[in-house]
């Protein structure tokens, strides 16, 4: 059994986050709670202002809870750039435990199943899942210097701006977090480092059709079927996959990449990045199961697990999901 | 442990070649055909302003015009212009001298943050390098062809 | 009349050099850093089998300033060297070349000096 379930049912009670500039200008700009104008956010470097972001929304997350930092147990955290400096920068000021987690893009949903985990056993009573990404500095980690006059294939992606906490607790209100499925690390052998939609797809289906077995759930039994950053291409690939596996979930998917901009030429496929799935569910999905519009929703963040270094070796992109179904 | 090979799925792999968007063929090779020619006028209106000005020996002549295209190049990558040009023209603006420039200054500028020396000095020539020990290897390949054939003639 | 005829030759010769790179980059998903190395090699041969001159003679700049045409120095030097001997044969290359090493190193030093990086928003 992969899938988790929560016998305590978690519950989300806060949740904070910060967007860069593009990102605020999006269909979903109206949601976020701080909209940064200089994406550098008064810092030297593109990866001190990550830093801040996560920092920013960790600590702001904490403060509307109007709960004391030491009632706060632990602090998942995630990002993308190398040994996840960001988090661990961010979560240095703060007098509480961490845990660092990584998973590429869904780490997001790696930090929630793993918080939800201590919360379920009655280890921890106040836990803050949050991830972050910055679109410079992943570029540069990942791709091409800024400057670099190079053309973005058709197949490329947006990492996002921006970061997202949210914080869990023991305390029965809505919405909770009702189970999670750990996913598995599925290689079809892509190896275009520009096109992670067809690299994390496959995980992404595995995992879905995994929660919908060990659930003995259907796909008319949620409201969404939220992927993490599948961008447009993935998010087809992902519906004809699931199709095949005999799971149509075209009605109630959506997926965070393609929400987060007003999709335009530039960004092709949408967004990208541990940040993406963050932002859009601390905001918008958070804001709607509030309000009870959205009942019940699984979350899947996808993330491809590659390096610069596997990918100049000429290893192929694993890719992984992890899925977490909450309901208000 | 498997290899990289075993986990290839070739039905996949096909299907997503085949549902995969496509780049916009004949607009950017028009793009890449347009800027990379006005590039190179661009380097000849400065050629024929050194040739009626100064009176240079013609290889002097390109010198300076390549000097000036880097300059140009390298200008416009400060300012932040010459990425959004690499994106409209792709191989228009990949290839002309400027394109060298660019791939020279951009990583330079990106990496102040990470010092003088380990930061700008060594990462300038992260996509520059490579043509500098291509170039300079096969030129002394090249010349020593010759030096062995005008020996041999 | 002739003016004109001589920026019509560069304009034709240098467009097509850069639409040949655009043909790799859509067939063949080649980065920047490849394709500045393949023309470069490119220029070198055929600069060293003894074509690439009448390019030059045809078009001027427009087969100068792409980086096909640096490779065209490099072999060119090259191959004057080596008529004055094997270490004209070893220095030759580099020698016709450093101008645009030196400058792209100067100038790339001196804007990394004033400018700042950038973030893109699109």
């Amino acid at each position: 059994m992969r899938t988790l379930f929560y016998k305590n049912k978690p519950s989300i009670i806060m949740t904070s986050t910060v967007a860069g500039p593009k990102e605020s200008e999006g269909s979903l700009g109206k949601f976020y709670d701080v909209k940064l104008s200089d994406d550098k956010y008064g810092e030297k470097s593109f990866e001190k202002a990550e830093s801040k972001m996560l920092y920013t929304a960790i600590d702001n997350c904490i403060n509307k809870s109007k709960k004391d930092i030491s009632k706060i147990d632990s602090i998942i955290s995630g990002d993308l750039l190398d040994q996840i400096t960001s988090s661990t920068f961010a979560v240095r000021n703060f007098n509480t435990g961490f845990l660092g987690v990584y998973n590429a893009c869904a780490s997001f949903c790696e930090s929630l199943s793993i918080g939800a985990t201590m919360i379920d056993g009655g280890y921890m009573q106040n836990v803050i899942c949050a991830t972050s990404s910055h679109f410079s500095s992943a570029e540069r980690q990942y791709r091409f210097p800024l400057e670099l006059g190079s053309t973005r294939p058709p197949l490329a992606q947006w990492t996002v701006t921006g970061a997202g906490a949210c914080m869990l607790s023991n305390s029965k209100s809505n919405p909770k977090i009702v189970c999670s499925t750990v996913g598995k690390i599925v290689d079809f052998g892509v190896t275009d480092a520009n096109d992670m939609g067809a690299a994390m797809a496959p995980a992404g289906a595995e995992t879905i059709s995994t929660h919908f077995k060990e659930t003995g759930l259907k796909p008319n039994d949620y409201d969404l079927i939220v992927s993490g950053d599948l961008g447009t291409f993935g998010s087809r690939i992902l519906k004809d996959l699931l199709y095949e596996k005999g799971f149509d979930i075209e009605k109630q998917h959506v997926d965070c990449g393609e929400l987060i901009y007003n999709i335009s030429e530039s960004e092709y496929q949408g967004g990208s990045g541990a940040g993406c799935s963050s932002l859009v569910f601390c905001s918008y999905l958070f804001d709607k199961l509030k309000k009870k519009e959205l009942k019940r929703i699984l979350l899947v963040a996808t993330g491809a697990l590659l390096s610069s270094t596997s990918s100049m070796q000429g290893e192929s992109i694993p890719g992984i999901a992890h899925a977490v179904s909450v309901e208000c | 442990m498997k290899t990289k090979n075993q986990y290839i799925n070739n039905n996949y792999l096909n299907y997503v070649k085949s549902v995969a968007p496509k780049t916009n063929e004949v607009r950017s090779l028009l793009r890449a055909f347009w800027v990379g020619g006005f590039i190179c006028c661009l380097g000849q209106f400065f050629r024929i302003i050194i040739e009626n000005n100064f009176e240079l020996p013609p290889d002097m002549t390109a010198g300076y015009v390549s000097m000036i295209m880097i300059f140009l190049g390298s200008f416009l990558t400060g300012l932040g212009v010459y990425d959004r040009i690499g994106k409209y023209a792709g191989g228009g603006s990949i290839v002309p001298i400027t394109g060298f420039a660019n791939s020279v200054v951009s990583p330079a500028i990106e990496f102040k943050t990470e010092g003088y020396i380990y930061g700008v000095a060594s990462k300038m020539f992260t996509i520059a390098g490579p043509i500098i020990v291509y170039g300079v290897a096969s030129s002394v390949l090249v010349g020593l062809i010759y030096y062995i054939y005008y020996l041999v003639v | 009349m002739n003016l004109f005829l001589t920026f019509l030759k560069t304009f034709a010769v240098g467009g097509l050099i850069c639409v040949i790179a655009q043909l790799l980059i859509n067939y063949t998903k080649i980065t920047s850093a490849r394709i500045l190395v393949s023309f470069l090699l490119a220029g070198v041969f055929l600069q060293a089998i003894g074509v690439y001159q009448y390019v030059v003679d045809f078009a001027g700049s427009g087969a100068t300033v792409p980086i096909i045409g640096f490779g065209y120095l490099l072999a060119k030097g090259a191959m004057e060297g080596a008529k004055e001997g094997l270490f004209g044969a070893i220095t030759g290359g580099i020698t016709s070349a450093g101008i645009g090493i030196t400058s792209a190193i100067i100038f790339g030093y001196v804007f990394a000096l004033i400018f700042k990086s950038k973030s893109k928003k699109n």
